[in-house]
């Protein structure tokens, strides 16, 4: 379980996070959502051990987060700085592995293993500049997925990518969370996005310091796909809901 | 198509100058024990190739060469990952490093064959002090190029700090260090040929540029010398060249030429 007590973050005298309070239930999908800019990054960095916090706490299973917290993987939207190039695919999803004490041939099939999952099969030997962007995100997402970790944090993660490859990524992201069961936190500026892949969405108001302005649970029925769900009356009024929120 | 195209009009560009230089010394503008026509200097360099004497001469120098740039090598990427990493030491040895380096290292050598005769240790020492900098600086600034999205992504893997160097840091400054090393080569030949020039005895290159320089009508001599030094650097240039295309397939201006 996550947990977020208070949390205020601020760079220098500028106030980016104010008072966030929040609960999340293990193996929950949480989406965050707000305006750009208003401190949702700084939030997830935050949880992440990568900044230090100021006001407030972190903590994950009652465990104070101070720095990196064991079992995590990071997401980022920008799949182009953070993929090694000069590793092959299959060395940057196996690199997590590492940290594992795992052996040189079980971190490789491993890896395969992986992406095998997220339909990238055959393509660990070449390099991630030598793929598409929706590829790279795939490469991205099977590394931060190859240790099993209990916590996944994704940071506008289809941001970059076209309609169509965001879908295809959107429903891979359910299958995975569906069969793994594990807790992610996905920040997106997309409101459509947050309710299709959220159980739960929660809007922060515009900076600075940003608040949590709605934590809306998302009860869609049955098993999501992208053109039956978002016909749902259910999908159009969650939507609205949130849009309104993120609008103010 | 690219490629040869370039091939194509490099060699034109060398046929023209040599050209050039065949019609000025031909026709007679100059006069030719100070211009010899490109084509004795060019017979002469060819000759050079089946001389034993003047081959362990340049066997000479591309030692000093190459053991001078080593220990720049062995000098400038440590103490530029030291500084590159750890602000406060940068900041304690930047006004030391700002005043050794625009001092010419040319106008060193006398100063330094005073301290150490003129033999081997000279030139290495030269060279090596010269051909520091260019890799010093490269690794400093390929270190504070490193995307901190890059060292972000594997810290939240929980890696350590010594990790975020050898793993990410380390890959991502290489081909700065490389290219580094590429200026740096140049000038060590550079040097190389300088001090024996300036010291005018011992072997090596320069020895025969500069003892060659003292013969009548030894301009031939001289210009065929010249000629194996341009050599010599276009060698160890295309080499480097070559060697950081294999190895950094990713950098961005290699990316498009596999």
């Amino acid at each position: 379980m996550l947990r977020l007590d208070s949390l205020g973050q601020r760079y220098g005298d500028h106030p980016v996070l104010r008072d966030i309070t929040l609960t999340v239930p293990d193996g929950q999908l949480l989406c965050v959502v707000g305006p750009s800019g208003c401190g949702k990054s700084t939030l997830l960095r935050t949880i992440a051990g990568l900044l230090p916090t100021r006001e407030g706490a972190v903590s994950i299973d009652g465990e104070p987060v101070t720095g990196v917290p064991d079992r995590l993987a990071v997401v980022f939207q920008d799949y182009g700085r953070s993929l090694f190039p000069w590793l092959s695919v299959r060395e940057n999803v196996a690199l997590p592995l590492r940290r594992r004490g795992l052996g040189r041939a079980e971190r490789r099939s491993e890896a395969e293993r992986m992406l095998e999952q997220v339909g990238l099969h055959g393509a660990g030997r070449r390099h991630p500049w030598q793929l598409s962007g929706g590829m790279q995100q795939r490469v991205a997402i099977a590394r931060a997925l190859v240790c099993r970790p209990s916590l996944l944090l994704m940071d506008e993660p289809f941001g970059s990518l076209d309609a169509q490859t965001r879908e295809d990524l959107e429903d891979l992201l359910l299958d995975v969370h569906r069969a793994e069961g594990t807790t992610i936190v996905f920040v997106t500026h997309d409101i459509d996005e947050s309710v299709y892949v959220g159980d739960r969405v929660v809007v922060l108001s515009a900076g600075p310091g940003a608040r949590v302005v709605l934590d809306l649970p998302v009860a869609l029925p049955g098993k999501r796909d992208q053109i039956g769900t978002r016909g749902l009356p259910e999908f159009v009024a969650l939507r609205a809901e949130v849009g309104r929120a993120v609008r103010g | 198509m690219r490629r040869r195209q370039e091939l194509l009009l490099g060699g034109l560009g060398v046929l023209l100058a040599f050209g050039l230089c065949e019609a000025v010394s031909r026709a007679g503008l100059v006069r030719r024990s100070y211009l010899p026509p490109a084509s004795e200097v060019l017979a002469r360099a060819v000759e050079l190739a089946g001389d034993s004497v003047f081959l362990e001469g340049v066997g000479a120098t591309v030692r000093v060469w190459a053991l001078g740039l080593g220990l720049a090598c062995a000098i400038a990427v440590p103490v530029g990952l030291l500084l590159g990493s750890v602000p406060l030491v940068d900041e304690a040895v930047r006004a030391i490093v700002e005043f050794l380096r625009p001092l010419p290292s040319v106008a060193l050598i006398p100063l330094v064959s005073l301290l150490l005769g003129s033999g081997t240790e000279t030139k290495v020492a030269l060279i090596t002090y010269a051909s520091v900098w260019p890799i010093l600086f490269n690794t400093i600034y390929g270190l504070g190029e490193t995307d901190p999205l890059a060292k972000d992504t594997l810290r939240a893997f929980g890696f350590g700090r010594l990790s975020v160097l050898v793993r990410v840091e380390l890959p991502a400054t290489a081909p700065f260090i490389a290219a580094g090393l590429r200026i740096s080569a140049a000038i060590a030949l550079i040097l190389a040929v300088a001090t024996e020039i300036l010291a005018g005895f011992g072997e090596g290159l320069g020895i025969f540029i500069a003892q060659s320089g003292l013969a009548t009508d030894g301009t031939r001599d001289v210009l065929a010398g010249v000629v194996w030094a341009g050599l010599l650097g276009l060698v160890i240039n295309s080499v480097l060249v070559w060697g950081e295309r294999r190895l950094f397939p990713w950098t961005p201006e290699h990316r498009g030429r596999r």
